[in-house]
C-alpha cells in the first residue's frame, strides 16, 4: 500500500513539475501572497477575487494555481498580522499575540522567518497524512450508499457551521440558508424552476462566483469603507537579513513547531475543530508547558511557531475530506470544490481514480508551492512590506472592479454582476446581525448533492426516515453529529478554561 | 424586559430567520410536495424551511435569555451612506457602461465612482486611480486573459 502511494506521489510530482503547471503554481503563490498581504484582504476575499483568473486554464493548471493562491494568501495574512497586528484571517489572531510584540522589539523579521519554517513543517506533515489517509477513505467511501453519504454530509455541514466565528446556532442558520440558496434553479429530477422569482437567468441556479464575491467581496468592502484607520507601519521595516532567526530563537522554536504540528493534525481529524481552534489550543498548550508562561504575549517566539504550525497542519488536513470525499471542511475548501465543479470535475470518492492527475498533481504541488513560497518570500519581503502601506481607499475600488469583471467572466453574463450586488447587500445585512457568511458557501456547494442523495435514500428505503439510523455506518455519522451538537452545548455552557484564557488575551490586545 | 429586546441583535436575527424559514416553507407548498418515498420538488425546501424556522426560534430564545447589554447597537456607529452608495453604484455602472459602451468606460466608471466613497477621496485622486485601473485592467483582461468583452463598443 505504501509503495502504491509513493508511486502515485512520484507521478504527481511529474504532473506538478510540468513547466506550464509549475508556472501556474508559481503565479498562484505570487499573486495570492501579493493580494493576501494587502490590509483588509483575508484569505477568503483573496481566493474569491482571484478565482476567475483560473477560468481559462485546464483543470490541472487551474487547481494548482488555486492551491498556490490559497498558500500565498495565508502566508500574506501572516505577514499582515505579525507586522501590523491586523489579523485578516481568524487563525492568525493568535499569531498576533506574540508576533507583534516581536515586531516592536525589532525581531519581526525573525518571526516571519520562523513562520515560513513552521508552516512548511506543519504543512508537510498534513500532506503526508493526505497521501496515506485519502486512499483509505476513498476505499471506504466507495462502498457508501445514499443514506451513508447523506449522514456524512450532515456531519460535514454541522462541523463546518459550528467552526465559524460567532455563535454556532447562527452558523447552522447560515448553513441552512446556503442549502436554500443552492435550491434556487431547476429541480434536478422534474425540471421545475424553484425560487427563481420568474427570472430566466436564475434557472441555472446562483453562480458560485457571484455568491462568494458578494459575501466576501462587496459585503466586506461595505463593512470596511471609512472604518480602517491608516495602518501603523513604524515598526514594519524588514530587510532580507532580518528574516534569519538567531540560533537561540531557532532552538526554542523547533520543538514548538513539532508540538503545534501534532495538535493541528489531531484537530483536523476531529470534526468541528479546524485551523482556528487548533491555533488556540496549541498556543494555550505551549504556554502551559513553557518554563516562563508569564512572558507569553510579550514576544515569545514559541508563541508564533506553535500556532502557525498547528494552523497549517490542520488546514492541510482539511484537504483530505475535501478531495477524497467531496465534503469541504470550511468555506475556503468549498470554494476550491466550486472551482473544480466549474472546470467540469465532479467531486467525490471517484475523483482520485478518474482524475488521478488532478489529485496527485495537487498533492505534489503543495510541497512545490510551499518551497516556492519560501523562495519567493526571502527576496521579496521588501516588496510585501511596501504593499502593506497601500491605503484602503485605493484598494477597494480596484478590488471592486476585479469583482465585476470576475463575475462577468464566469459565464460572460452581465446579469451576474447584478446578482453580486444583491448578494453583497444581503451579506452586509447579515454581517450587521453578527451572522458570519462563510457557512453559506458550504451549504451552497453541498446542497444539490445533499438533496439528491436524500431523495435517493428515501426512495430506496420506501420513505422510511429511520434508514439513517438502521444502516450501521450511517448511524455512526448521525451519532457523531449528535455528539458534535452536545459538545458545542457543553462548550457554550461550561466554557473550558483553555479557550477562555486565550479569548481573554485576544480581547486585551 | 420586553422593550430591551428591541435593542438586541439576536432578536432581529431570530425574527429574520423565522420569517425566512416560514416564507420558504409556505412557498414550497406551491411546488408539489410528493410523498416521502417519491419526493416532489417542494419537499426538500419545505423541510429546510421548517428547520430554519426552528433555528430562528432558538436564536430568539437566546435573545430573551441573555442579559441586556446597553452598549449593544444594531447599526454601525456611523452610517456610511456615501461609502455604501458608491460601492454599490460601482458595479451597477459597470453593468450599464459595459453593456452599452464597452470595457474601458465600464472599468473607468466603476473605479471612479467607487473611489469617491472614501471620505478623503478627491475628484483628482479618484480620476487618476480610475485611469490607471482602466489601462491596467484592459491589458490584463483583454490582452492576457482574453475575456470576450469588447474594449469599446456603441450598443444601443
Amino acid at each position: 500500500m505504501i509503495s502504491t502511494a509513493l508511486t502515485d506521489l512520484w507521478y504527481g510530482f511529474g504532473v506538478a513539475l510540468e513547466p506550464h503547471n509549475l508556472m501556474w503554481c508559481f503565479i498562484g503563490v505570487f499573486v495570492g501572497n501579493m493580494v493576501g498581504v494587502l490590509p483588509g484582504m483575508g484569505a477568503l476575499a483573496t481566493i474569491s477575487i482571484l478565482l476567475p483568473l483560473t477560468f481559462g486554464l485546464k483543470p490541472v493548471g487551474a487547481i494548482l494555481m488555486l492551491a498556490g493562491i490559497f498558500y500565498g494568501s495565508q502566508y500574506g495574512g501572516a505577514i499582515c498580522s505579525i507586522l501590523l497586528n491586523l489579523p485578516c484571517h481568524p487563525p492568525h489572531a493568535v499569531t498576533c499575540l506574540d508576533g507583534f510584540p516581536l515586531t516592536k522589539q525589532g525581531r519581526g523579521g525573525a518571526a516571519l522567518g520562523i513562520t515560513v519554517i513552521s508552516s512548511f513543517v506543519g504543512a508537510s506533515w498534513g500532506i503526508t497524512e493526505m497521501i496515506f489517509l485519502s486512499p483509505l477513505l476513498v476505499a471506504a467511501a466507495l462502498e457508501f450508499g445514499p443514506a451513508e453519504i447523506c449522514s456524512l454530509m450532515l456531519l460535514g455541514l454541522l462541523a463546518g457551521s459550528t467552526l465559524a466565528k460567532g455563535s454556532p446556532l447562527k452558523g447552522v442558520a447560515m448553513t441552512v440558508l446556503g442549502l436554500l440558496i443552492g435550491i434556487i434553479g431547476s429541480d434536478i429530477e422534474t425540471g421545475t424552476p424553484r425560487f427563481t422569482f420568474g427570472i430566466p437567468s436564475l434557472f441555472d441556479g446562483v453562480e458560485i462566483v457571484a455568491l462568494a464575491l458578494g459575501l466576501f467581496g462587496i459585503a466586506e468592502f461595505m463593512k470596511s469603507v471609512n472604518q480602517l484607520s491608516d495602518v501603523n507601519t513604524t515598526y514594519s521595516k524588514v530587510t532580507l537579513r532580518d528574516l534569519r532567526p538567531s540560533r537561540d530563537e531557532l532552538r526554542r522554536s523547533i520543538p514548538a513547531m513539532f508540538r503545534g504540528t501534532l495538535i493541528g493534525s489531531l484537530c483536523s481529524l476531529i470534526p468541528g475543530t479546524g485551523p482556528t481552534i487548533a491555533s488556540f489550543i496549541s498556543y494555550a498548550a505551549e504556554k502551559k508547558i513553557s518554563k516562563t508562561p508569564e512572558k507569553f504575549g510579550s514576544g515569545m517566539i514559541e508563541g508564533v511557531a506553535c500556532p502557525e504550525a498547528a494552523t497549517h497542519s490542520s488546514c492541510q488536513g482539511d484537504f483530505i475530506p475535501t478531495m477524497s470525499l467531496g465534503i469541504p471542511g470550511d468555506a475556503v475548501m468549498a470554494l476550491i470544490l466550486g472551482a473544480l465543479m466549474i472546470q467540469g470535475v465532479v467531486p467525490g470518492p471517484q475523483l482520485i481514480k478518474e482524475h488521478a492527475d488532478i489529485f496527485w498533481g495537487l498533492v505534489a504541488s503543495f510541497w512545490i508551492g510551499n518551497i516556492i513560497l519560501v523562495l519567493l518570500n526571502v527576496p521579496m519581503i521588501g516588496l510585501w512590506v511596501k504593499l502593506l502601506t497601500i491605503p484602503y481607499k485605493y484598494l477597494y475600488p480596484s478590488a471592486l472592479f476585479f469583482v465585476c469583471i470576475g463575475v462577468y467572466s464566469a459565464n460572460n453574463d452581465m446579469f451576474q454582476v447584478g446578482e453580486v450586488i444583491v448578494i453583497g447587500v444581503i451579506g452586509y445585512a447579515l454581517l450587521l446581525l453578527d451572522f458570519h457568511p462563510a457557512p453559506i458557501l458550504l451549504g451552497f456547494v453541498l446542497g444539490p448533492r445533499f438533496e439528491e442523495n436524500f431523495r435517493r435514500a428515501m426512495l430506496i428505503s420506501r420513505g422510511d426516515i429511520l434508514v439513517f439510523i438502521k444502516h450501521p455506518i450511517s448511524a455512526v455519522f448521525v451519532g457523531m453529529s449528535v455528539l458534535l451538537i452536545l459538545g458545542q452545548l457543553y462548550v457554550r455552557l461550561r466554557k473550558p478554561k483553555v479557550l477562555e484564557d486565550v479569548a481573554i488575551e485576544l480581547k486585551a490586545t | 424586559m420586553f422593550p430591551s429586546l428591541l435593542h438586541k441583535k439576536d432578536f432581529y436575527s431570530g425574527m429574520l430567520m423565522i420569517l425566512l424559514g416560514a416564507g420558504v416553507a409556505l412557498n414550497s407548498t406551491t411546488y408539489s410536495l410528493g410523498t416521502l418515498t417519491h419526493m416532489g420538488p417542494g419537499m426538500f425546501p419545505f423541510m429546510l424551511g421548517i428547520v430554519l424556522t426552528f433555528i430562528g426560534m432558538l436564536i430568539l430564545g437566546t435573545a430573551v435569555l441573555t442579559p441586556f447589554d446597553p452598549d449593544e447597537r444594531i447599526l454601525p456607529k456611523s452610517m456610511e451612506w456615501r461609502g455604501w452608495g458608491c460601492i454599490l453604484a460601482g458595479p451597477a455602472l459597470f453593468m450599464v457602461f459595459g453593456e452599452y459602451l464597452g470595457l474601458v468606460p465600464a472599468i473607468f466608471a466603476c473605479v471612479f465612482v467607487a473611489a469617491l466613497g472614501d471620505r478623503t477621496a478627491t475628484l483628482k485622486s479618484s480620476f487618476l486611480l480610475a485611469v490607471g485601473m482602466a489601462v491596467g485592467g484592459t491589458l490584463l483582461f483583454s490582452y492576457i486573459l482574453k475575456v470576450p468583452f469588447p474594449i469599446f463598443r456603441v450598443n444601443f
